[in-house]
């Protein structure tokens, strides 16, 4: 992984904060319906990875399109590393955020390299640092240049055509990924791939992440924090531990499952509910242990196949922690929050 | 009937095939000058694509050897008056096939090209245009051949091309001249579409789109 970084022959910019400040979104032709987005604060952090989820027509997607002005606020402000968006023309903005949507929405009649070289392209670099740095992005996500350079989209899976579109988006080195859906055509098993590919991706780039999705596992696999939105609101905004433990309402308890008690904890990160180990402890060898990544359920599992009293929790081979029934049972009750006024 | 006139005249074939190239050619180019920019117009505006495309089909029904006549008071006889008349039916074609060709593109496709950060100018030249382009040139080729086979007609006002054999042979009962003329007609349609479709194949999208197939 190391040696990858070092590959790149270019740092990645520095990642970018985005302040969304009372935001409020209305189109033309809703009369005086609700606005899409209804007065949306949040902040996320340089180099976040922050998941928008909530059912369709929630204003997930025309949230994360306002931020790189695919549309504009009807009011409120938008603050890119605290300069308001708007002072920007669009798609001078737009050249320094990456923007991934499903499919990858790759041009058809382009070549992968083709492709991967558009935002290069409009920035003006020269042939031969842009051919250099399709072959480091295409070598990165997982396609040899050798063999993909001069492939079509059509001739791609569409986990490959979504690789593409990630490596399009992250050529110019943007302080900012946004994502919507990505991985929603994509059958489960490239899913899950991807996933990790993306999480992994953002550990050694580290660049700001907004990703929009209706799949509450895919939110908890892959977000900091997570902004739950119902009709143009933010209902919720925490670590994915927090919302499904302390889901702020019904309607957050709701889609985390809260009354299904093997769903939360097919969702909760064992990392995130484990005990610590004592320093010094010795664990006897013949201790069943498992790695993570790892959520709660499969560790639940083990502890009830093997008999033992607690599953050690490794990271990186080395023990960090460990689980047993009450440290479970007490990950698998909610509490719902009383009702707040924000 | 024979071949005779055509074999013993090849000569005078040829030139007045190159005349019918010539005529042809230029009214199809100035139909493109105007029918550009009326494409790219009703493809933007589907509120005055409907109305624009029904003029140009009514203009297209006009019976060619009354449109011809009605043109000779003011323009006269000759190349000029043939030109106008062809490039105006050529119309119809063009603009109805630019329009929806540019319409056609994949939403998706165009809104990945805003979101690399493209200006309108350059998600146009770069993606809508390509991939606009085979339903475009398909509508170049009916209208080139449409152009071809009613250019026979502008002989009739002395436009020249490959109507004057169709029209010497009607005036002198000659019927190799217009089994002559036919045949050349014919095959400078055939030879046309068969460029044009050459064309089509040979743009990025068609080529890609082969790709996926093979």
């Amino acid at each position: 992984m190391a040696n990858q970084r070092a590959a790149l022959s270019t740092d990645f910019n520095t990642a970018t904060e985005i302040r969304i400040d009372h935001v409020v979104k209305r189109f033309d032709n809703d009369g005086d319906a609700r606005p899409a987005v209804n007065n949306v604060s949040l902040t996320i952090e340089p180099g976040e990875f922050v998941v928008l989820i909530g059912p369709s027509g929630c204003g997930k997607t025309t949230l994360l399109k306002l931020i790189n002005r695919l549309y504009d606020p009807t009011s409120g402000t938008i603050y890119i590393d605290g300069t308001p968006s708007q002072s920007l023309p669009g798609s001078e903005l737009r050249r320094h955020m990456g923007y991934v949507i499903q499919q990858g929405g790759l041009f058809p009649h382009y070549t992968v390299a083709e492709n991967v070289a558009v935002v290069p392209g409009l920035l003006g670099w020269d042939k031969a640092r842009t051919g250099v740095r399709v072959d480091e992005l295409l070598e990165l996500v997982g396609l040899p240049p050798a063999e993909y350079r001069t492939r079509y989209p059509a001739q791609l899976s569409g986990g490959q055509q979504q690789r593409v579109g990630i490596a399009r988006a992250i050529a110019a080195s943007p302080g900012t990924l946004l994502m919507d859906e990505p991985f929603g055509a994509l059958d489960a098993i490239t899913r899950g791939r991807l996933q990790v590919e993306l999480c992994d991706l953002h550990d050694r780039l580290g660049q700001t992440i907004v990703f929009v999705t209706h799949d509450i596992d895919e939110a908890a696999s892959l977000a900091d924090r997570i902004a739950v939105m119902r009709e143009g609101r933010v209902l919720q905004y925490d670590t994915a531990l927090n919302i499904i433990m302390r889901p702020a309402d019904e309607f957050v308890a709701n889609l985390v499952g809260a009354d299904d008690n093997m769903r939360r904890l097919s969702l909760v990160s064992a990392a995130a509910v484990m005990s610590p180990l004592e320093i010094g402890e010795v664990i006897a060898p013949v201790e069943p242990a498992i790695d993570l990544p790892i959520r709660v359920l499969p560790v639940l599992n083990q502890l009830l196949e093997s008999g033992a009293p607690r599953i050690i929790i490794r990271d990186a081979g080395a023990p960090v922690g460990y689980l047993d029934l009450a440290a479970i049972q007490a990950a698998s009750v909610p509490r719902i929050q009383a009702q707040s006024t924000s | 009937m024979s071949l005779d006139y055509l074999f013993r005249r090849w000569g005078r074939v040829w030139e007045l095939t190159v005349e019918h190239i010539t005529l042809s050619a230029s009214a199809v180019l100035i139909a493109l000058l105007l029918a550009v920019p009326l494409g790219v117009i009703a493809a933007r505006n589907p509120r005055i694509s409907t109305p624009l495309l029904g003029v140009l089909g009514a203009i297209y029904t006009i019976p060619s050897l009354a449109f011809l006549a009605l043109l000779i008071p003011s323009l006269g006889i000759g190349r000029r008056p043939a030109i106008v008349v062809l490039a105006a039916y050529a119309q119809i074609f063009l603009v109805r096939n630019i329009a929806i060709g540019l319409r056609g593109v994949d939403l998706a496709t165009m809104e990945a090209a805003t979101g690399t950060g493209m200006t309108r100018w350059q998600q146009f030249i770069k993606v809508r245009w390509p991939l606009a382009l085979p339903v475009m040139i398909a509508g170049l080729r009916t209208a080139s051949v449409t152009t071809i086979s009613l250019a026979t007609i502008a002989a009739w006002i002395g436009a020249g091309g490959l109507g004057t054999l169709l029209f010497e042979g009607i005036t002198r009962d000659d019927p190799d001249r217009i089994l002559a003329g036919a045949i050349a007609i014919t095959a400078l349609a055939l030879i046309t579409d068969a460029l044009l479709r050459l064309a089509v194949s040979m743009t990025a999208i068609a080529r890609a789109r082969r790709a996926g197939r093979a």
